[in-house]
């Protein structure tokens, strides 16, 4: 074992580099997408809270959309794309053109306008259909497992090819003939 | 170096079989309902379909859960449009004429329908025993959790629902159920029925 590190070691030191780097590089590129989805999610939070001040909508004479119009239009579509449709296959309300989800909706839309908050539209949707109403599940409990379950997937991926990459880079040092060519061909890489 | 490899694979295939031989178990379009155990949803809707004989309401009546307490009420989701529907009806019936001068109150809910066609279905079936009312907007239905219909609900004297049935239900079934609620004191506080059919 000790011998396999210091060949890795000797490997990292001698012409490697690239290859563990190019790892890294991958291992971020993958992460990225995950932080941006976060941080996505962490404004969508700033924004719904930002909305839960007190609206009063009402509709304008004439039919024009007034802004408090608009913002309770806007709360009801995002906490609609939230609530599963009954009756579809993986659509929100607000994605679904069938009836049952449109009424659903406008039940979404009476009761942010009636003065409840998204926690408690949200609340009673729960307590009629259960959690499966929610698209993404609430992130405690079990649920963690469907948060955890791929990050712990990607880590153990990295692993996998970090242990991979480990065995290619020390089987030169374990093999001198081997080893000559590897540092023939990765030379050549270089040039 | 072979053992702690294989030691590795055991323990991380071992939760991964287990997570997926549990998900094997579970049927995912089974959706458990949250309200068996929990006060009914109150409603009052308008009757459009009277009913027959003894348990006949006027057309354009109310109905309203809360005047209905001490009596167990069977509450019937339906459509004209649902072929489901048509399996349960004569049950239904049956079983609410069986009923009849008992504290029991069935009471049929039209899901996303209009009057006229209901009204034209249930002299296709050959009548209704019992009064249906409209639910506009579904807002009930809604209350219930519904996903389809049939879906029937039975609720016991102190407003709770005590068990809910989705797809077609057997008089037998209902009678059960029923029977169940009545011997129970009106003022006890019952577990859902579904747990204890007798």
């Amino acid at each position: 074992m000790t011998e396999g590190r210091s060949s890795f070691l000797r490997a990292w030191r001698h012409g490697s580099k690239w290859r563990l780097r190019a790892v890294l590089i991958g291992g971020l590129t993958l992460l990225a997408p995950i932080a941006a989805t976060i941080a996505q999610s962490a404004a969508q939070d700033a924004r719904n809270a930002a909305a839960q001040a007190p609206v009063v909508p009402k509709a304008a004479p004439g039919g024009t959309l007034t802004p408090a119009d608009s913002l309770l239009e806007a709360r009801t579509s995002a906490l609609a794309a939230e609530l599963r449709c009954p009756v579809c296959q993986g659509l929100s309300i607000q994605d679904s053109p069938s009836e049952l989800a449109q009424q659903m909706r406008s039940v979404v839309r009476d009761q942010l306008a009636a003065g409840r908050s998204e926690r408690e539209v949200r609340a009673y949707f729960i307590s009629k259909y259960g959690e499966w109403i929610l698209l993404s599940p609430r992130p405690y409990g079990f649920n963690l497992l469907a948060y955890a379950l791929p990050a712990f997937a990607l880590l153990a991926g990295m692993g996998f090819v970090a242990v991979k990459v480990k065995r290619w880079t020390a089987a030169p040092a374990l093999d001198a003939p081997a080893a000559a060519t590897a540092t023939a061909v990765d030379d050549a890489d270089h040039t | 170096m072979n053992w702690r490899r294989s030691t590795l694979a055991v323990l991380g295939s071992v939760p991964l079989i287990a997570l997926f031989a549990w998900g094997l178990t579970r049927d995912p379009s089974e959706i458990v309902s949250p309200l068996p155990g929990r006060p009914a949803p109150d409603f009052t809707l308008g009757v459009f379909a009277p009913g027959e004989g003894g348990l006949m309401r006027p057309v354009g009546d109310t109905m309203a859960l809360a005047q209905m307490r001490g009596q167990v009420v069977v509450l019937n989701f339906w459509a004209s449009w649902c072929l489901a529907c048509r399996d349960e009806h004569t049950d239904l019936s049956a079983a609410a004429r069986m009923y009849a001068g008992r504290p029991v109150q069935f009471v049929g809910v039209l899901y996303n329908d209009v009057a006229s066609a209901g009204s034209q279905w249930i002299s296709q079936m050959g009548g209704q025993a019992y009064p249906s009312v409209l639910d506009p907007g579904a807002r009930t239905a809604i209350d219930f959790g519904l996903y389809g219909v049939p879906e029937t609900f039975v609720i016991d004297g102190n407003g709770q629902v005590a068990y809910k049935h989705t797809g077609p239900v057997s008089a037998a079934l209902l009678a059960r159920k029923i029977d169940s609620l009545l011997a129970l004191p009106s003022t006890a506080i019952v577990a859902p029925a579904s747990d204890n059919p007798r």
